[in-house]
């Protein structure tokens, strides 16, 4: 009896020590995670911040790093290798986790972490062949010695901080999810350059223009889904002329029309993925000199995207933002020039239907010969300890992402049978890029770094004390006209791609007439003034129309117009559009509540304010009224329903085009009665007046954590659209603002949505985010020498080697 | 005197060890010292109780409760007095087990 009393008891204590010791699913191991002396509760503090001195094995010299009172390091150190190594163990110091999930979401890796749920994901990364496009960039980058040291210097550097890490002292998230940080490598470096690639270019509608062109024919298409719209204000000024001889451009093949693809849903570029730079130049200015700004749209989170850091060596003095892992300043300015980035939006993915031989799929059709398929097995470990082996096809063209007989993933994202093509597998070393413009001293410095940045494609808008600048510089394919606008044929070489647009032969302006610079995801140069065909699916044109707008009347520019200019709500959207909508109600037929909605809409300004009923009024109409004029024609799941563009020119000036009709019932319908019909259901949906309505809390907006906890996210209340140049739509918009001004003292302000720490316990976890939401921006401190303004700065760390 | 000892051993513990060594303290000391079954679950579920209660009151209002707040919103319980009553609660039930069960060994070779 004694015997079994004291053995269950002990057995149980065993479990429950087992038990409490485990994740289960989503629920975390409750000992370590709940122990006041190792888990949770001791992740909050950062409040012992102060100067000290830290001996790090690595260093070759004494390293100062000065922190402000956003916390942001301004790093002094005497030489590349320890200025790179510093950046990297300061880094790791506050992000530590975040940089290393970013790295295990590119490459596929989530499901050790988390589980089977995110099994899908991490296929689909290893289908498109992001851990293979980052080893042959890695092979690239390190071919170059200077790439090489920064990349060995900043990996160097992050684990010396891993390295002197207890399991007490890991960041929050590890905690949670009971794991420990890895050794941090140079793949990682080439993952992140890897994974910015794909979110910005990532994207296709390839298929579903397929679908388009084989349900309505080419002339429908044509007329549709032109390869340039209605309404533009391209990059380059329209009428800027060339100066070069352009390549000849491959010949179009015969038409080509690949089959059905069973597929549902690729993966579509969001609606306005975009960003604002602009530039003016002195002359306009109330100083003298050029006022640069820029402010690149994400899909926000916290930890914050972006690391604020200052790199001071000899040679080099530059400050600005950074995704943490990767080594040198992205967006920012050094004491002679100012950059900053907007994606370009180009085709630069393409899809190749794949025959093969048989259902063994070893071989392909290719050039009238069969060809042989290379097969890389991928080893996918999900948590608990299950291996999960995936095996990739790879053709000459690129990988197979799916195959005739799969199931589609995540959705259907992906068309069967067919081959990636896309610039992201093609190598070259942005690194090197960054390395060079955080160096460079003028234009032609600037430019020259560029030659090497390949994907993803950007419009790279550049100032000097004298001159402004933008390039849409990156790596595009020599395309036929509309070459990859649908599926291509894998078996006709005549489909493959034929080599690269030149690097000085991108489109580029500098200093142009009007007397500014600017980009905002349009178009970037008018098919009539440049050879190349760059792709059709821009963003629209309404944002850079304002950005515009606003430069052009721009006649003594400070900071402060340009801090305006980036919180602009006003919208072209509604401009364009929404007169002509009021005018089609049949106002006499509207009941006292639809009168009052009538009323708020005709007296709206056109800005999207948080305040206001207005903006939540018309983006439910006009998405209603889009919705249905086109559902019936271009059902979501298998077509692209023609764009925002079109959408406005027909309504505009085709008022009996066949496609207002609902070809799902018998009767007729026309745009005026959709617009009627469209009008009254939102009227008379709307509840009892409240803040419900207003726009603010209409769309909706949240700052969300990375991993999607609850909690550990805010809310936010602010104006803004997806069209305005305050960009905030959803979850997605200004990532970071930066208003610089060059001259000899160059000054610069910024803010974002965030703040330096990645520690949610942290205040410096998202202290910038009301400013943030309100439109301040903070001055940027930037230090000439490690003596400079000593009073700026409280605390010192000093680095020391052992 | 099992209480104290018990706290003052697991407190040392914890300050170098995982955590799962406060039952190895309370199995020990209530081996070596417990005489009842109920005196050794009991000091054991309170000493254990007490070094988790101290510590996680002293980083949530070292911290000002921003990450106990977040962890309990998280959580869906939404009050960190909440979340620091179940850390607690799982304290002192490994403390109070695992003391017992020492107490039971002991007995089965007195």
């Amino acid at each position: 009896m004694k015997w079994v009393r004291a053995i269950l008891a002990t057995l149980l204590t065993l479990a429950l020590v087992y038990a409490l010791n485990r994740t289960f699913g989503i629920v975390p191991a409750l000992g370590p995670f709940l122990s006041p002396y190792e888990g949770f509760w001791r992740s909050g503090s950062d409040d012992d911040f102060t100067s000290e001195e830290l001996t790090l094995a690595g260093l070759k010299a004494p390293v100062q790093v000065r922190f402000d009172s956003l916390r942001v390091p301004h790093i002094f150190a005497q030489n590349d290798h320890d200025l790179y190594f510093a950046q990297g163990y300061l880094t790791a110091k506050d992000r530590l986790w975040q940089m290393e999930f970013m790295t295990h979401a590119a490459a596929g890796r989530l499901s050790e972490l988390i589980g089977d749920q995110t099994l899908e994901m991490d296929r689909y990364q290893r289908r498109i062949g992001m851990v293979a496009s980052a080893r042959k960039s890695l092979e690239k980058m390190q071919a170059d010695p200077q790439s090489k040291a920064v990349m060995n210097a900043y990996t160097a550097g992050v684990n010396a901080y891993i390295d002197q890490l207890s399991p007490r002292d890991y960041p929050f998230e590890y905690k949670l999810l009971h794991y420990a940080p890895e050794p941090w490598t140079t793949l990682k470096i080439a993952l992140l350059l890897k994974m910015l690639a794909q979110d910005m270019t990532g994207y296709s509608d390839d298929l579903r223009m397929t679908n388009n062109l084989r349900k309505y024919g080419p002339g429908v298409v044509k007329d549709l889904f032109p390869n340039y719209p209605f309404r533009e204000e391209p990059i380059v000024p329209a009428g800027t002329p060339t100066n070069f001889t352009p390549l000849p451009i491959p010949p179009t093949p015969a038409e080509f029309m690949a089959g059905v693809a069973s597929h549902t849903l690729e993966r579509q570029k969001p609606e306005n993925l975009g960003s604002n730079n602009w530039a003016i130049t002195g002359a306009r200015t109330a100083n003298g000199y050029p006022l640069l700004a820029s402010d690149p749209h994400l899909n926000l989170s916290l930890p914050s995207i972006w690391h604020v850091v200052q790199l001071h060596a000899p040679g080099i003095n530059t400050y600005g933002v950074i995704i943490p892992g990767a080594p040198g300043v992205g967006i920012g300015f050094n004491e002679r020039i100012a950059w900053g980035m907007t994606n370009v939006g180009a085709d630069v993915l393409d899809w190749y239907e794949i025959r093969f031989k048989d259902q063994k799929r070893q071989e392909y059709w290719h050039d009238n010969q069969w060809k042989p398929v290379r097969r890389v097995v991928e080893k996918i470990n999900v948590k608990g300890g299950e291996t999960l082996l995936d095996t990739v096809l790879y053709t000459h063209h690129g990988p197979v992402a799916y195959l005739p007989n799969e199931e589609p993933l995540r959705s259907g994202n992906t068309p069967t049978g067919h081959a990636l093509r896309w610039t992201a597998h093609d190598t070259q070393n942005e690194l090197k890029t960054l390395i060079l413009v955080n160096r460079a001293a003028n234009y032609q410095d600037f430019r020259k770094a560029l030659t090497t940045w390949a994907a993803p494609a950007f419009n790279f808008v550049f100032a000097d004390a004298r001159n402004i600048a933008i390039v849409s510089n990156g790596l595009f394919p020599l395309k036929w006209q509309e070459q990859g606008k649908f599926l291509l044929d894998g078996s006709n070489p005549a489909h493959d791609w034929h080599g690269w647009i030149p690097m000085d032969q991108v489109p580029q302006v500098l200093n142009p007439q009007r007397g500014f610079v600017s980009s905002a995801n349009q178009t970037p140069v008018s098919p009539k003034d440049y050879p190349y065909y760059l792709g059709s699916s821009f963003a629209g044109y309404e944002r850079s129309a304002r950005i515009n707008q606003r430069l052009a009347a721009m006649t003594q520019a400070t900071p402060d117009s340009f801090r305006l200019m980036q919180m602009d709500n006003y919208s072209f959207v509604p401009r364009n559009v929404l007169p002509t909508m009021l005018k089609l109600l049949d106002q006499p037929a509207l009941s006292e509540k639809q009168q009052k909605v009538y009323q708020t809409l005709a007296s709206w300004n056109y800005q999207f304010d948080a305040d206001k009923t207005a903006p939540s009024l018309f983006e439910e109409w006009w998405q209603r009224l889009a919705r249905a004029i086109w559902v019936d024609d271009f059902p979501q799941d298998k077509f692209k329903a023609p764009t925002r563009d079109r959408l406005v020119q027909m309504i505009l000036a085709e008022p009996n085009a066949r496609w207002y009709d609902d070809v799902t019932t018998p009767q007729k319908e026309t745009l005026p009665l959709l617009v009627n019909r469209t009008f009254k259901q939102i009227a008379d949906s709307l509840g009892t007046e409240g803040d419900q309505l207003k726009w603010g809390t209409a769309k909706n907006s949240n700052i969300r954590h990375m991993a999607q906890l609850p909690g550990f996210g805010e809310k936010l209340f602010s104006g803004g659209s997806a069209n305005s140049i305050n960009a905030l739509n959803g979850s997605h918009g200004p990532s970071w603002r930066m208003v610089v001004q060059m001259g000899p003292q160059v000054q610069a302000w910024g803010v974002y949505p965030g703040g330096q720490s990645g520690n949610p316990g942290s205040r410096f976890y998202d202290n910038l985010l009301n400013d943030w939401q309100s439109g301040k921006l903070h001055q940027l401190l930037f230090l000439r020498s490690a003596m400079d303004r000593p009073s700026s700065t409280s605390v010192q760390w000093t680095l020391k080697q052992n | 005197m099992l209480f104290l000892l018990i706290l003052l051993l697991s407190l040392l513990a914890q300050f170098f060890l995982p955590w799962w060594s406060i039952a190895v303290v309370c199995f020990g000391v209530a081996f070596l010292r417990a005489t009842r079954g109920g005196q050794a679950f009991l000091a054991g579920f309170l000493a254990i109780g007490v070094t988790w209660l101290g510590a996680a009151l002293f980083w949530h209002l070292v911290t000002d409760g921003l990450l106990s707040t977040r962890v309990a919103t998280m959580l869906t319980i939404n009050s960190p007095w909440l979340l620091m009553a179940a850390t607690v609660l799982v304290a002192g039930v490994v403390g109070g087990i695992s003391a017992l069960s020492g107490f039971y060994v002991r007995r089965v070779f007195a």
